[in-house]
């Protein structure tokens, strides 16, 4: 048998779309669940929490991700540069920008060199970036659920994130969740 | 059911989690009881792969390391 040497996933056939998370109908066996809430706009928050998320959901674990606070921002569409209604909530996008190619490191972020310096690595090291992370989640499943309180109070509107995101929620869905699932992590 | 056809996925180059990912992609594409092959160079996938085989119930029917190269070979399940 020769093979060639291809990416399956560009050559395989177009089969129709299945559930991502199908519920698993042998024994009793009931779905694992994740539930991971991203409270951080930051770099090295928000990508271990794509990482995670996207092989939760590549490894059949139905994964929901509560997104809060500081968290929200990265999950507004690229072409949204100011965000908000009044001044100080505009002031906000200003201070932390928006959109999923913008995140600042937590430590070490001097002005922007460290994000710079860590891009320069990620693609020495083919790592998949923040961006490349959330389309796989997104496609694979994973369901990111916006704060209703975060979103009102930094003046976000349901069109102002991205598309694939869940209908708003508040802290009673993300303890309902929390709580009913194999494992939640705060990150 | 058990068919000749290896679908290839070829995750040489990518780091942790794309191969896993990738390969759970080209998964759901298959049917059930068929073969996929990956090739890799991440060295946490030795580890990774087992684990995610006894996480989804695919089965790990090969594995081998050829010059930095991890071979696997994953049954659907």
């Amino acid at each position: 048998m020769t093979l060639t040497i291809e990416p399956a996933v560009e050559t395989a056939p177009v089969r129709l779309p299945e559930p991502e998370i199908a519920p698993q109908t042998d024994g009793a066996a009931k779905t694992k669940e994740l539930v991971i809430v991203n409270w951080s706009g930051e770099l090295d928050r928000v990508w271990p929490v794509l990482i995670l998320s996207s092989t939760a959901a590549a490894s059949g674990v139905r994964c929901r991700v509560f997104v809060t606070f500081w968290g929200l921002l990265p999950f507004v569409k690229d072409q949204k540069r100011i965000v908000g209604e009044n001044w100080m909530q505009k002031m906000l996008a200003l201070m932390q920008r928006p959109g999923i190619d913008h995140l600042k490191l937590s430590k070490m972020n001097f002005f922007g060199m460290g994000p710079w310096m860590m891009g320069v690595l990620r693609q020495k090291y083919n790592v998949a970036s923040p961006r490349e992370l959330l389309e796989a989640a997104t496609a694979m499943g994973v369901e990111f659920i916006p704060c209703q309180m975060t979103m009102d109070m930094f003046g976000l509107k349901r069109e102002d994130l991205i598309d694939e995101m869940g209908e708003p929620a508040g802290a009673a869905t993300a303890i309902e969740i929390m709580t009913e699932a194999d494992a939640s992590l705060f990150i | 059911m058990t068919t000749q056809t290896l679908t290839l996925v070829d995750a040489r180059g990518l780091s942790c989690p794309m191969p896993i990912v990738k390969t759970a992609q080209a998964m759901k594409a298959i049917p059930s009881g068929t073969l996929l092959e990956v090739l890799a160079t991440d060295p946490g996938s030795l580890k990774d792969f087992a684990a995610w085989s006894r996480t989804t119930g695919n089965e790990l029917v090969e594995q081998s390391v050829d010059e930095g190269v991890y071979r696997f070979v994953l049954r659907r399940k």
